[in-house]
């Protein structure tokens, strides 16, 4: 019993070091991956690797970068949990969406 | 995962490969089209290798404007490090026409990132210009912190709402629409209630016998969804404008040449100066088409717009920068 407390108590220490961070590319007009699950806590960037400008704006504005320029990004830290749906202002077709889980 | 989204396929038969390749053919290919309406029939007339058009009544006209598109002042990349240099050869190509042009209109995206220096350099080339020239703004000029603000206060006096407008040229009535505002998520480009209100009150005072010539930077119908080509509420605006005589809708956006005629409306894209797009849905994204150096001003060009007073119609000449 006590062995797996400390376990457990090992895992919620470690929570901040697998809170990782995760990269989304910005090519050919997508979001690649277009859908990602992550876990709350986790800081997503995107990079634009287009010749154009792209941005990252929740449908929401919870949250809104501005004009990425080529190798340009932004990140977002997720701290709560919920479905976030987000699109290039500049190319509304381009779609992406991060579901973040406890 | 990556997941290419299948180009949607349209079902109005517009882009059926017949007339895609007709239509990639002769942008890509660098000759221009003439169009002359007469009664609301187009009759296009192909230019020959020098330039020339066949009928030579389509060119004795006595009021003529330039279109100039998608400058992109500020892009750096592969498929143009110097749009600089190609916007100032369009310029010199309308300097050098044998008749000064009435007035010039610049369908948006004159910078690429709406960058205040993008800005000054753009106004400092196109003050050359022999002619006062009206603006709409492109997405690509409303990247500022302020989203649009410094295009606004550059472009935007005396206009409404994001910079929508409208005057009167050799019994022309002219209409800037603004749709490059406003984006949602997953829809095409569109001009809102207030402008579209706008606009039928601005119709309202002008006879079904006045020409009139749209001018916005997206296209005002759908050339192809799946690219964002298109404005979602442009038929509202399409709607109004079935009673007039003639109409004319030039856009910019997709850097190369479409046209559609539908009725007394013909619809035409315009080449810009900057670098050329792939043709709808002929590679997996709209981005930047590069292409050989000595190549390039084959793609971008600028479109001169005749019109005879009276009962005439109008005539688009697109030509390239070479």
């Amino acid at each position: 019993m006590k062995t797996r407390l400390l376990a457990l108590l090992c895992l919620m220490l470690s929570m901040p070091v697998w809170a990782q961070e995760v990269k989304i590319d910005i090519k050919q007009f997508m979001f690649d991956p277009k859908d990602l699950t992550v876990a709350v806590g986790t800081k997503v960037t995107w990079v634009n690797d287009d010749q154009v400008p792209h941005t990252v704006a929740e449908t929401h504005k919870v949250f809104r970068s501005g004009a990425l320029d080529t190798d340009d990004s932004f990140s977002w830290v997720f701290d709560t949990p919920g479905e976030f749906e987000y699109f290039c202002a500049l190319h509304p077709q381009m779609i992406g969406r991060i579901i973040v889980t406890q | 995962m990556a997941m290419h989204t299948k180009p949607q396929r349209r079902t109005d038969g517009l882009l059926n490969p017949d007339r895609r390749t007709l239509l990639k053919c002769s942008a890509w290919a660098g000759a221009g089209v003439i169009w002359a309406l007469h009664g609301g029939i187009p009759k296009a007339f192909a230019l020959d290798a020098a330039g020339n058009v066949s009928d030579p009544e389509a060119l004795d006209s006595t009021f003529h404007f330039v279109q100039i598109s998608d400058s992109h002042i500020g892009f750096n990349k592969e498929a143009n490090p110097e749009p600089v240099k190609t916007l100032q050869v369009a310029i010199d190509k309308v300097i050098a026409l044998p008749k000064r042009p009435s007035l010039i209109l610049h369908t948006g995206d004159i910078t690429h990132l709406s960058k205040a220096e993008e800005f000054d350099t753009s106004a400092q080339l196109l003050k050359a210009l022999p002619s006062t020239v009206h603006y709409v703004p492109g997405e690509h000029d409303t990247l500022d912190a302020g989203g649009g603000a410094l295009y606004l206060e550059r472009y935007g006096k005396g206009t409404k709402g994001n910079g929508w407008y409208s005057f009167d040229d050799h019994g022309v009535h002219f209409i800037a629409l603004v749709n490059v505002f406003n984006f949602q998520a997953g829809r095409e480009a569109n001009l809102g209630a207030d402008q579209l209100a706008w606009l039928a009150d601005d119709l309202r005072v002008v006879s079904s016998s006045t020409p009139i010539v749209v001018f916005t930077h997206i296209p005002l119908w759908t050339i192809y969804q799946p690219w964002g080509w298109g404005t979602e509420d442009g038929d509202q605006a399409i709607a109004m404008l079935r009673k007039f005589g003639s109409v004319t809708v030039l856009n910019g956006h997709i850097h190369q040449v479409i046209q559609k005629v539908e009725g007394n409306i013909t619809f035409h894209t315009a080449r810009g100066t900057a670098y050329p797009q792939p043709a709808p849905g002929a590679a997996p994204s709209p981005g930047p088409m590069t292409v050989a150096a000595d190549q390039l001003r084959n793609y971008l060009g600028v479109t001169e717009v005749r019109a005879t007073q009276g009962d005439h119609p109008l005539a688009l000449i697109d030509s390239t920068l070479v």
